[in-house]
């Protein structure tokens, strides 16, 4: 079942066309890699599914509901989580406060503080920070921030996932357990749409790979159809 | 550590209601000039804490307490000759409310320092425009405000206070309270993990607002004659900036004992230096800034922690 498409769409920042009618989809219980050399619009396609911006023309759609022109608040409590590229916690909140208040905004129906935090409890047991809750969240590695924006997003009970570099800046211990992580989070029915520049992480766990290039998608395919692309090829390598 | 923290609770709220009763006794064994002097340090207290409300937390700067204070004010100048002085508080303070409302939904998106001169630019607009109606239509600059004895005065002023912070402590306390203090740490983060951001800063804006415009009421009929320069003076909007900053932001204690300490300054300064007020002024708070980044109640706490500090991320 198609859980999540975006139909031509496309943004401009002043003439520069960051997306350019792009089409795709998410199908439920996917991991769905988004690829792309740097500028290449990831992050703007992620910003417009999370309603940080609103697309200039084409539509969102989440389980056929329309997505397109929704805050970023109602398309979280709509049940499209997401991480950043740079980490963005509250880091002056404790770590079970991060969390917890993604339950009590995030989730459809909002839950009360106590069940909030009982559930916020389990998720940083299963991201793997239990026994961190009270510690302050700018106190944490890198690493341990990294998961607890995942724990925060998870928080909100999303079914879909938008996970920005997540792996990017870890060391290569680190990014096998996030690689474990991710699969994880497949594992509890949430489908997940990643960008990712570590090639590995990418093709190990991704079901299919969309890569973008100039904002327009130039390639879609099983990990082993885009390795063997002849326009992916050229503009990774430059050849 | 439950235990310990309703303790601790209990000591705050013990000793908040044991100088409440304190202060409500003021004006039977207190002079008529400390009743005075404390109204004006209570009005202060009430400005800052209302003002911490809301830029405490989400660290926008707002410069309209003297906007809101000054819909007060001419609320109870030109409503105070045919209404109870109850309901022209009402009516001030629903009046801040809704203003605060249309100016927060035009204006929290603005970020920072822009959000700052916007609401310092509505002080000298509302001035003008209420200057402009008053020299057109009613061809007088000042009005008469009617005259309320002082114990009256105190005694709203104590109660509007108390209200204030129960108010501020209950939102502080909720899952609001928690939301205000994701959005000063990081908006866009807020809003992706669910929170409204445009709608709970526009809020508690509003309510920060109306406490501030009750109390510039009550304070009107103190003054007995007002005009536009005097209603919307910058200084109101100012003062309960340094007074939170001097007092640290922490807790609504920090605010109360910055508001005390200035307002006793201000008549110490006032009485004794009138030439030198806005000098030592100027001095005490680049001294309290440059040494006191989390307030007097900050270097309490550290001395108390025993030396570790803990800076605030927000400048």
């Amino acid at each position: 079942m198609r859980i999540l498409e975006g139909k031509k769409l496309t943004k401009f920042f002043g003439g520069l066309a960051a997306v350019s009618e792009v089409d795709f989809g998410v199908d439920q219980g996917e991991i769905v890699g988004l690829i792309g050399p740097n500028g290449a619009g990831k992050t703007t396609l992620f910003n417009l599914i999370s309603g940080a911006i609103i697309p200039d023309s084409g539509v969102l759609e989440f389980k056929g509901q329309k997505l397109t022109g929704l805050k970023a608040h109602l398309v979280c409590r709509a049940g499209v989580a997401r991480t950043f590229q740079s980490v963005r916690i509250f880091p002056n909140m404790s770590v079970i406060g991060n969390v917890s208040l993604g339950g009590v905004f995030g989730t459809k129906t909002g839950m009360s503080s106590p069940a909030a935090v009982v559930a916020a409890e389990e998720l940083l047991d299963f991201v793997g920070l239990a026994g961190a809750s009270t510690t302050r969240a700018g106190d944490l590695t890198l690493a341990h921030q990294k998961r607890l924006e995942v724990a925060r997003a998870l928080a909100t009970q999303p079914e879909v996932m938008l996970l920005d570099e997540l792996i990017a800046g870890l060391n290569l211990t680190e990014a096998g357990e996030v690689m474990g992580l991710i699969t994880r989070i497949r594992g509890r029915g949430i489908t997940i749409l990643m960008i990712e520049h570590v090639m590995k992480a990418i093709m190990s766990i991704c079901n299919r790979i969309i890569v973008l290039h100039h904002g327009e998608k130039i390639a879609e395919g099983s990990p082993a159809e885009i390795t063997s692309n002849e326009t992916v090829i050229k503009i990774y390598l430059g050849k | 550590m439950n235990a310990r923290m309703n303790r601790k609770s209990l000591y705050s709220w013990g000793s908040a209601v044991l100088l409440v009763l304190l202060l409500a006794l003021l004006p039977i064994y207190g002079a008529p000039y400390t009743v005075i002097l404390v109204t004006s340090i209570i009005m202060y207290a009430a400005l800052t804490v209302s003002w911490v409300v809301f830029s405490g937390p989400t660290g926008n700067v707002s410069l309209a307490p003297a906007a809101f204070m000054g819909i007060g004010i001419y609320t109870a100048a030109s409503l105070g000759k045919f209404l109870p002085l109850p309901l022209v508080i009402l009516v001030a303070a629903a009046g801040s409310l809704c203003l605060a409302l249309v100016v927060g939904a035009l204006t929290l998106r603005l970020k920072g320092l822009y959000f700052s001169i916007f609401t310092f630019g509505l002080v000298l607009l509302l001035r003008q425009l209420v200057l402009w109606y008053e020299v057109r239509f009613t061809h007088t600059r000042g009005r008469f405000v009617v005259v309320i004895d002082n114990t009256t005065i105190f005694y709203v002023m104590l109660a509007i206070f108390v209200v204030l912070l129960i108010t501020a402590h209950l939102l502080r306390q909720s899952k609001y309270g928690a939301a205000l203090e994701a959005i000063g740490e990081d908006e866009e983060a807020a809003a992706h993990a669910g929170v409204n951001v445009t709608a709970m800063k526009t809020i508690t804006f509003g309510v920060s607002a109306l406490f501030m415009g009750a109390t510039g009421a009550i304070m009107a009929t103190k003054w007995t004659y007002i005009d536009p320069y005097i209603a919307f003076d910058p200084f109101f909007s100012f003062m309960p900036v340094l007074m939170a900053v001097f007092g640290g932001m922490a807790t609504f204690v920090g605010p109360i004992i910055g508001a005390a300490v200035f307002g006793l300054l201000e008549e110490l300064l006032l009485t004794q230096f009138p030439f030198y007020y806005m000098l030592m002024f100027g001095i005490i708070l680049v001294v309290a800034i440059t040494y006191l980044p989390n307030g007097l109640t900050g270097l309490v706490m550290k001395w108390r922690k025993g030396g570790r500090t803990e800076s605030h991320a927000n400048p």
